[in-house]
């Protein structure tokens, strides 16, 4: 156990810093995320500058664009990217699902193909599982994937797809042979989002903003080899997308919260605060630091296997929890002008409400660890 | 950066999970006040310099030492009081022949032990009036002050505190694990109860509590190891959520549990006791995170 950066590590953290400094103007730090992410140009910039860096995909393989570097190295950068207040790439759903789904399941096609355009933020990609009748029970998903020949006909509607209006691929599960067992009856294919048949329309959130979509889907023809892993084992692919969704972006998470927290401590610094809004101030800093550290502790065990354990999902609640609350105790700091529109705390305490819900509900995440961590019995 | 413990660090806390389970079983007699001391002092674990270690390896054998509910003197001694002694008092410690403690506030810890630190920085006999805790094994007591002597060394407190912080992370391990037994071998309406979420979900949440406590005290320890300037407010913010931790897992432990969790025949309110002790003794969670915003917000 060492806390201390390597040399390696020290050398690359301090490039790195005088990178940021060199490349983010100071008015585009602190930026809200949610629509901003697609609405304003520099971040699509700023995500092609920081894959010309190297930055992007820092523990992908070299041969697809990435840096083949250690695990600790990203944490550096999520951790640096945080304290510059930096925007995240925008292929949120690229980097962290997509991504490592592909470079775990993927044809030496497919690898080549796609990785690096995610990294250099030229393809946007989204995420089509849920569906009106298939949330939380992802394995129950009607979307039908018929093989015709060469392509499977799609025809089906998700939902709540994140970035779907601005994507040009979906990762997508759909139903492929109606009369198999469940578990066994899924496919799971790369969609060309300009295919004839997709049609998007954005879904008005309660934060105001459309960030996310339903999908519709009518006799698209997507090629057999857009399809990861084999027929019928779509869910043992969707598997890995979701370790991925919640332990990958667990550090992601972590690193937005890190910035909150920032900002937290920045209000309460200019005001004079009673004992009970300090003591608040300091447990959501806590909150902060053991999920950093848990990360971190995480960080072996993925160096060695390059997959997340559903030890993810503990710190996919915790955040998800944390940024609720200490959104809320924005509210409270900033007194009577709590309750109007700032554009950043509103924003943040309104998004917040979807952060137990995206990524898996925390009921679900609660089941996961119950079953899986602590071997209890299913609820179900 | 290498968060992970080293080989040689997880062999130490299965050897010290296997030896207290040896001898400190759950279904021990809980009056006895047998602590095994000199055995400790033979495993060297009262004086673990001598074996190169540091206090990281201190704070693995606190939190063992927690998940077992040890009746013994050890963290009063080697958690609290050590930095005070002198070398060749270190040295007789080392060799389990003088037991210490701490005055905190007035109250020392009086039973089971020889001399107390208190003043800021003077030895006293442990001669007083013993007055009983929540934790039987820790009775406390007012110090008569005489015949006090000064002592070498210093104060550090977030060793001290980092010191309750991995006990209380091992009391709530336990908490849990007993839990999770219990939800799988109880049988209500023809199910184990753990197939019901409202059981266990309050396990599941124990569990991101647990794994957060040791990330926090994990780090207080490294800190305070080495030295780091960081050490003071990581072990505050360590202690503060360990010993809450410990304390809700207790609860939601012996919830689980039903009746015989509210037994005094069930060892699960050994374990809360030691967790309402830890929580107690010393600046209490809501003081150690003013303690934190002070350093955060100056
Ligand atoms: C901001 C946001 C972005 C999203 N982005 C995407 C995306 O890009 N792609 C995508 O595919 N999906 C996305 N989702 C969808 C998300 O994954 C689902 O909303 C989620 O899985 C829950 O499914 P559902 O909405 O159908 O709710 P349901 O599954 O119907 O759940 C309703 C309630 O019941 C509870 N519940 C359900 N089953 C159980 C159970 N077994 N035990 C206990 N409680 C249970 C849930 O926890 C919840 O409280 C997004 C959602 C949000 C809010």
């Amino acid at each position: 156990m060492d806390l201390r950066d390597t040399p390696a590590e020290a050398e690359f953290r301090e490039e790195l810093r005088a990178w940021i400094d060199a490349n983010l103007p100071a008015e585009k730090r602190g930026g809200r995320g949610g629509a901003q992410r697609f609405e304003d140009p520099f971040v699509r910039e700023w995500s092609r500058k920081l894959y010309e860096a190297g930055y992007a995909g820092l523990t992908w393989p070299k041969e697809y664009g990435g840096a083949g570097a250690p695990y600790s190295f990203q944490a550096i950068l999520y951790e640096e990217l945080a304290a510059a207040q930096a925007a995240a790439h925008v292929g949120v759903i690229g980097l962290g699902m997509a991504g490592p789904t592909i470079i775990a399941h993927g044809t030496e096609e497919q690898k080549a193909r796609y990785l690096r355009p995610i990294l250099a933020a030229d393809e946007i990609w989204c995420q089509g599982f849920s569906e009106p009748d298939a949330g939380s029970d992802l394995a129950a998903v009607r979307t039908r994937a018929e093989r015709r020949g060469d392509v499977y006909a799609v025809n089906g509607q998700k939902v709540w797809s994140s970035f779907a209006h601005i994507a040009d691929f979906c990762i997508l599960v759909a139903r492929s042979d109606p009369g198999a067992p469940r578990y066994r009856n899924l496919t799971y294919l790369i969609v060309d989002m300009h295919a004839s048949g997709v049609e998007v329309r954005p879904l008005r959130q309660l934060t105001g903003e459309a960030e996310f979509n339903e999908i519709f889907f009518s006799d698209v023809e997507v090629p057999v080899e857009n399809r990861l892993g084999d027929e019928g084992e779509g869910w043992q692919v969707a598997m890995t997308t979701l370790l991925h969704e919640r332990a990958t972006l667990g550090f992601a998470f972590t690193a937005t919260l890190d910035a909150t927290v920032g900002r937290l401590l920045e209000e309460a610094r200019e005001r004079e605060l009673g004992p009970r809004l300090r003591e608040a101030v300091a447990r959501e800093w806590i909150e902060l630091q053991a999920l950093r550290y848990t990360n971190y502790r995480a960080l072996g065990a993925y160096e060695r296997t390059g997959v997340p354990g559903p030890e993810g999902s503990a710190v996919k609640l915790r955040w998800s929890e944390a940024n609720q609350r200490l959104t809320k105790l924005a509210r409270e700091l900033l007194g009577p002008e709590g309750i109007l529109d700032d554009g950043w705390w509103n924003h943040q305490q309104l998004r917040s409400r979807g952060n137990t819900i995206e990524a898996g509900t925390s009921e679900v995440l609660r089941n996961i660890i119950a079953e899986r961590v602590l071997g209890l019995p299913r609820s179900r | 950066m290498d968060f992970a413990l080293s080989e040689e660090q997880l062999e130490l806390k299965q050897a010290a999970r296997d030896w207290l389970a040896d001898r400190f079983p759950l279904d021990r007699d809980w009056e006895s006040t047998e602590d095994r001391w000199a055995e400790l002092a033979e495993l060297g674990w009262l004086d673990v310099a001598e074996a190169g270690l540091g206090f990281v390896e201190e704070a693995l054998l606190l939190e063992e030492l927690g998940y077992a509910c040890y009746p013994g003197p050890y963290i009063a001694t080697v958690g609290f009081a050590l930095p005070w002694l002198s070398a060749e008092q270190r040295a007789r410690v080392g060799a389990g022949e003088e037991r210490w403690s701490v005055d905190v506030d007035g109250v020392p810890w009086l039973g089971s032990v020889d001399f107390v630190v208190s003043d800021g920085g003077t030895a006293y006999p442990a001669r007083g009036q013993e007055v009983a805790s929540v934790d039987p094994s820790r009775p406390m007591g007012r110090l008569e002050k005489a015949d006090g002597e000064p002592l070498a060394g210093n104060r550090n407190l977030p060793r001290a505190r980092t010191a309750s912080a991995a006990e209380a992370l091992g009391v709530a391990q336990r908490a849990l694990d007993l839990g999770i037994e219990h939800a799988k071998t109880r049988l209500q309406f023809g199910k184990p109860i753990g197939t019901y979420q409202a059981v266990s979900h309050p396990l599941a949440q124990t569990y991101t509590d647990v794994e957060l406590a040791r990330s926090l005290v994990y780090w207080a320890a490294w800190c305070v190891a080495e030295g780091d300037e960081r050490a003071p407010i990581a072990a505050a913010a360590a202690t503060a959520f360990a010993t809450e931790a410990a304390v809700a897992a207790c609860e939601r432990s012996i919830q689980a549990h039903g009746g015989i969790g509210f037994t005094w025949e069930h060892p699960l309110h050994r374990f809360y006791k030691r967790a309402l002790w830890l929580e107690g003794f010393g600046a209490r969670p809501a003081e150690l995170r003013l303690e934190v915003a002070n350093a955060l917000l100056e």
